[in-house]
């Protein structure tokens, strides 16, 4: 169990990262946190050319309030964010959910970026994310733009970076004034991947369930009336897969009584 | 006060909390020294046509590619405990037969290059049809895996003590269970591990590995590299991280590493990666069992009939089919039932090979044993506490000899188990179901009594042979324990035991019985366990196994340690001016028993036969004492098939209240009592950490851990994300409590502790599962998937 041969980069400037990766394109790895990305290289499940080392490019770090949301910098990790003496009152639902990424010391060195980039259906982040409507600043050399969850997440671990672009941040909206949030998960232990992992989002007119864990990506609907049937449909809708933890049936059922009692307290705590 | 029975600080703590233990990867190599790496099987079963390893001779780094050509060429196939015919290789010799099984070897300047020339060798295969479930390989149409077997079926025994027909035939009711015990292991933090360096000059091994016995696999290894015994040097490291029996299965490495490095002509050093462990190492068997019971209206039961086919996977490696006859004198567990059939077939299939695994054949047995006492209950609408009291061997009655011929050595169940309904808090528990089932929730109550066999007779595998073919192989049994006791011309106090401890504390108990003995302070002691073949005393029975350390191993320090103070106390009567039985070893001195005044210092004594062997008798002369011991109890098998296969039988009873949660199908425990007779406690700590360590591993065969195969015979567990293990968050903290009744069979009164409850807890669990939802058939582990569905047919 040990990696292929690769080069590694530590960029020290952000134009450096730019230029490895218009060079390298698809054969360059980014290293941030590396809790997913070392073990596969070890297992040779990732062969980059290049490993890409981004942290330590003071350009991209920090957590802070930027246009009504919190934005996460490259490098921050998700203890960071943990941490981040602002989380609860700015976005309940992160506070909710981030303690059930993993354990303390993958947290501590994984990071919130690095976990959107990876886009595992069963993670925490990006299910957060698109459950609030946040989005993913991206650069280049080209320059930079900025994408919506909802259009990140394009299927199994994969998104709509292309191969020459870094994440630089990503933003999830800080809580409005009358909405509630909820976050439940289930997994065989604690701190491994979520067989369903659901974040409720509630106003006063609407509600947002998002799933993860049983789709190839997060998934999210809005219900005017989320009553059982309607909790049913969203269930089927889901592309639910048998594996070794758990078969399709479990996972719906699973999303249709968690996602109840996930709304449930959504709106208990909006009321 | 006696040391032994106190909870002293371990020894091995020091080293190993301030990061300075010695484990395998630790410790340096020679110069020079080459890292292998093992290119295994895709498929589950396939002819290798080709393999051409060229590519990666070439490579850079590369000393020498190993293949079956060389194994086959300098060595022999590993021997096995049954006479069939067939051929174990430590590599795929002309076929694989399971996913994961060795089919080159690179050894090259390190780890690295040598993963990097794997990918340049080119093997051919051509997949066959497979047989993957052990039902499949009753099958007489199955793939052979074997040529030399006309089927799959390696061992079909069939054993019959009392007469079971009569009383099936007599008996008001008959309660069956089927068990389809799945296939997991105890997993040790510390994979395999080996250096070995071969001597062209005088044709010998050296091997430095994880192995943690028993012994008698040197023999099979010698044998497997064409050397004698004397030429094969097996060595341990100081530190092991954990083996739990899993590290017996590194001896087929030591004979593939010892091929590649005498191929190499240079060390060579492997490091298994987690990756090989899941996949590869060796995992416990899965068995298929239909118990049948013959039991009266009242629960009693008067015959049992076993049905058992035991999965070894693809290879019998020795000492397999052991798992199957480990538990052969126990098979009436803590019940006095007089009347058994058994058949034991041992069949193959294209999975990884089994062996040894904490609980060694407990888990199988008990889980069908203890469910079917469940299963009396319910179907007799009886408690199922009057149904296991009312079958167990009655107080007074030992030692017990079972109908299979094992002899239970001491105990008092009846009042154990009362003891511990009081102390545990039974009716409490039965208080707070009554509460749960009022609001609707899924709580159970489950409850079992084991015998927890430990010292293992080194006769009871051939148990397997027919009394035919034992009488022409000769006679097997014991158990050799050793200790040596050696003095120093400045009086301090060495001690060496062949245990091979793999992290429990054994220099640490060892000091406390020999001080006790001497008179002086565990502090005083020094004890090694690292251990040599070609240095140390041992015997096939030596290791870390069966749980025979505090048992056998610690008996036989006393015993050393006495050998050793009657020497002293003849050479300082004399200088005493009193008799050699008036002498006392007490607070660092030797003494008149009646004068205490009248003394002299321990190590003056001690050391005299160094530095004035002319003032002792020959007899008198103390420097070095080697001890050997086998109980007389281990005897072989008699020619009606009965063995004692253990020498000490510790009894367990253990109770446990859960809830199964409606939304999730999860299971959450409530309270876990755990019982033991473990007969003298040695060390309360290291017993607390037995049951605790064994308590957890139990948790995860019953919740979480399963080696699962997918239909194809690809292996689906193969990561720590797969193949899920308990952690503290998972595992409550059981109620543990102690009955103490010596042995009489053991120098010490102790009995083994370390596997009772791997035996007892997954069938409790289950237990305790199946009266929350109602269920008769369970196999584990018990997944909240399998639980939601059990739930969802039930509503």
């Amino acid at each position: 169990m040990k990696p292929a041969p690769f080069d590694y980069v530590r960029a020290g400037i952000l134009a450096e990262a730019h230029d490895v990766l218009a060079a390298e394109g698809g054969d360059a790895a980014v290293l941030a946190g590396g809790q997913s990305l070392v073990p596969l290289l070890s297992m040779r499940m990732a062969r980059p050319k290049v490993l890409l080392d981004i942290m330590h490019l003071a350009e991209l770090g920090g957590i802070r309030i930027e246009n009504d949301a919190i934005r996460v910098g490259a490098r921050a990790r998700q203890a960071d964010l943990l941490a981040w003496s602002g989380l609860a009152k700015h976005q309940p639902l992160l506070a909710q959910a981030v303690p059930w990424i993993g354990h303390w010391q993958t947290r501590a060195r994984g990071t919130v970026c690095g976990s959107v980039a990876l886009a595992d259906p069963s993670a925490e982040l990006p299910l957060c994310l698109l459950a609030l409507g946040g989005e993913v600043t991206l650069s280049s050399k080209q320059g930079q733009r900025r994408v919506k969850a909802d259009d990140f997440f394009t299927g199994l671990m994969s998104t709509a970076r292309s191969d020459d672009e870094l994440i630089e941040a990503a933003s999830f909206p800080c809580r409005r004034p009358g909405e509630g949030f909820a976050f439940r998960e289930f997994a065989r232990r604690h701190g491994d991947f979520a067989i369903v992992a659901c974040a409720a989002v509630v106003t006063e007119k609407n509600v947002r369930l998002a799933i993860g864990g049983v789709a190839d990506r997060p998934v999210v609907r809005d219900f005017d009336d989320p009553g059982d049937d309607a909790l049913a449909a969203f269930a089927a809708d889901l592309d639910a897969r048998d594996d070794l933890h758990a078969t399709a049936d479990y996972r719906r059922d699973l999303v249709r009584r968690l996602g109840r009692i996930t709304i449930d307290e959504a709106q208990a705590c909006r009321a | 006060m006696a040391w032994v029975g106190q909870s002293i600080e371990r020894v091995e703590d020091a080293a190993l909390l301030t990061g300075r233990g010695r484990y395998i990867d630790d410790l340096p190599v020679s110069p020079g020294t080459l890292h292998a790496a093992v290119l295994r099987s895709p498929h589950p079963h396939a002819l290798i046509r080709s393999i051409d390893g060229s590519a990666a001779r070439a490579a850079k780094g590369v000393a020498a590619v190993i293949t079956a050509e060389d194994v086959t060429r300098l060595g022999s196939p590993l021997l096995a405990g049954v006479r069939a015919n067939i051929e174990c290789w430590p590599i795929a010799v002309g076929k694989v037969r399971y996913v994961g099984e060795a089919v080159a070897v690179v050894v090259a300047a390190d780890r690295y290059l040598a993963e990097d020339a794997l990918e340049l060798i080119d093997v051919e295969y051509e997949p066959l049809p497979i047989t993957l479930r052990p039902a499949d390989a009753l099958k007489p149409d199955s793939a052979v895996l074997h040529d030399g077997l006309r089927g799959n079926i390696a061992s079909d025994r069939s054993f019959r003590y009392g007469d079971p027909e009569a009383a099936f035939a007599r008996a008001a009711r008959r309660v069956s269970v089927k068990v389809d015990y799945p296939r997991n292991s105890c997993t040790p933090i510390e994979t395999y591990g080996l250096v070995v360096d071969y001597d062209p000059g005088e044709d010998a091994y050296d091997v430095l590995a994880t192995f943690q016995g028993p012994f008698s696999i040197h023999a099979v290894l010698a044998r497997a590299l064409k050397v004698p015994g004397n030429r094969l040097r097996l060595r341990m490291p100081p530190d092991a991280g954990g083996s739990f029996g899993v590290k017996q299965g590194i001896f087929p490495y030591i004979a593939l590493m010892g091929i590649a490095a005498r191929v190499a002509g240079r060390p060579v050093k492997w490091i298994e990666d987690r990756l090989e462990h899941l996949t590869a190492s060796v995992s416990a068997t899965n068995r298929l069992i239909t118990l049948e019971a013959a039991v009266e209206a009242d629960g009693r039961v008067t015959a049992l009939a076993w049905d058992q086919v035991e999965d070894v996977g693809a290879h019998i490696r020795a000492p397999e089919p052991a798992t199957l006859y480990r538990m052969h004198g126990n098979l009436t567990g803590a019940y006095d039932i007089p009347n058994v059939s058994v058949r034991n077939r041992v069949v193959l299939t294209n999975k990884t090979p089994s062996g040894l695994n904490r609980g060694f054949g407990g888990p199988q047995v008990y889980y069908a044993l203890e469910r079917l006492m469940q299963r009396i209950a319910v179907e007799l609408k009886l408690d199922a506490l009057d149904v296991i009291r009312r079958n167990l061997v009655p107080s007074g009655a030992f030692p017990y000899r079972t109908a299979t011929g094992g002899l239970l050595d001491s105990g008092d169940y009846p009042a154990c188990v009362a003891q511990a309904a009081e102390e545990g808090g039974l009716a409490e528990l039965r208080e707070r179901q009554k509460q749960a089932h009022g609001e609707s929730r899924l709580y159970g109550i489950g409850m079992t009594a084991v015998v927890e066999p430990s010292v293992s007779n080194m006769g009871y595998i051939t148990t397997v042979l027919t009394p035919e073919e034992r009488r022409k192989a000769g006679p097997k049994n014991g158990a050799q324990a050793t200790a040596t006791i050696a003095l120093d011309p400045g009086g301090a106090v060495s001690v060496h035991v062949s245990s091979v401890p793999q992290g429990q504390g054994h220099r640490t108990v060892v000091s406390q019985v020999v001080a006790d003995a001497l008179g002086l302070k565990p502090t005083d002691i020094r004890v090694s366990t690292d251990m040599d073949t070609a240095r140390d005393a041992w015997s096939i029975a030596s290791g870390n196994y069966a749980s025979r350390f505090g048992p056998a191993v610690c008996g036989a320090v006393q015993l050393a340690a006495e050998r050793i103070k009657a020497k002293l106390a003849r050479a300082a009567a004399a200088q005493l001016n009193v008799a050699a039985d008036e002498v006392e070893f007490a607070s660092g001195r030797v003494r008149a028993k009646r004068n205490p005044d009248n003394a002299l210092p321990f190590g003056r004594v001690a050391a005299a036969a160094h530095w004035a062997p002319g003032t002792l008798a020959e007899d008198d002369q103390a420097i070095r004492e080697t001890v050997f011991w086998t109980p007389p109890q281990l005897t072989a098998p008699t020619e009606d098939d009965g063995i004692n296969s253990s020498l000490c039988h510790g009894f367990i009873f253990d109770f446990c209240g859960l809830e199964v949660d409606r939304v999730t199908g999860a299971v959450r425990i409530d309270k876990y009592v755990t019982m033991h007779d473990c007969g003298r406690v040695l060390h309360p700590g290291m017993v607390a950490g037995q049951v605790t360590g064994g308590f957890a591993q139990a948790v995860g065969a019953a919740l979480y851990e399963e080696y699962v195969y997918a239909d194809d015979g690809s292996f689906i567990s193969g990561t720590l994300a797969d193949y899920l293990m308990p952690t503290t968050i998972e595992v409550p903290a059981p109620l543990i409590l102690h009955f103490e009744s010596p042995s009489p069979f053991t120098p010490l009164g102790a009995k083994g502790v370390g596997e009772g409850n791997c035996m007892s807890t997954p069938v409790c669990i289950a237990n305790a599962v199946a009266d929350a939802l109602g269920m008769a058939e369970l196999d584990l582990p018990l997944t909240p998937a399998k639980l939601a569905a059990l739930i969802a047919e039930a509503a």
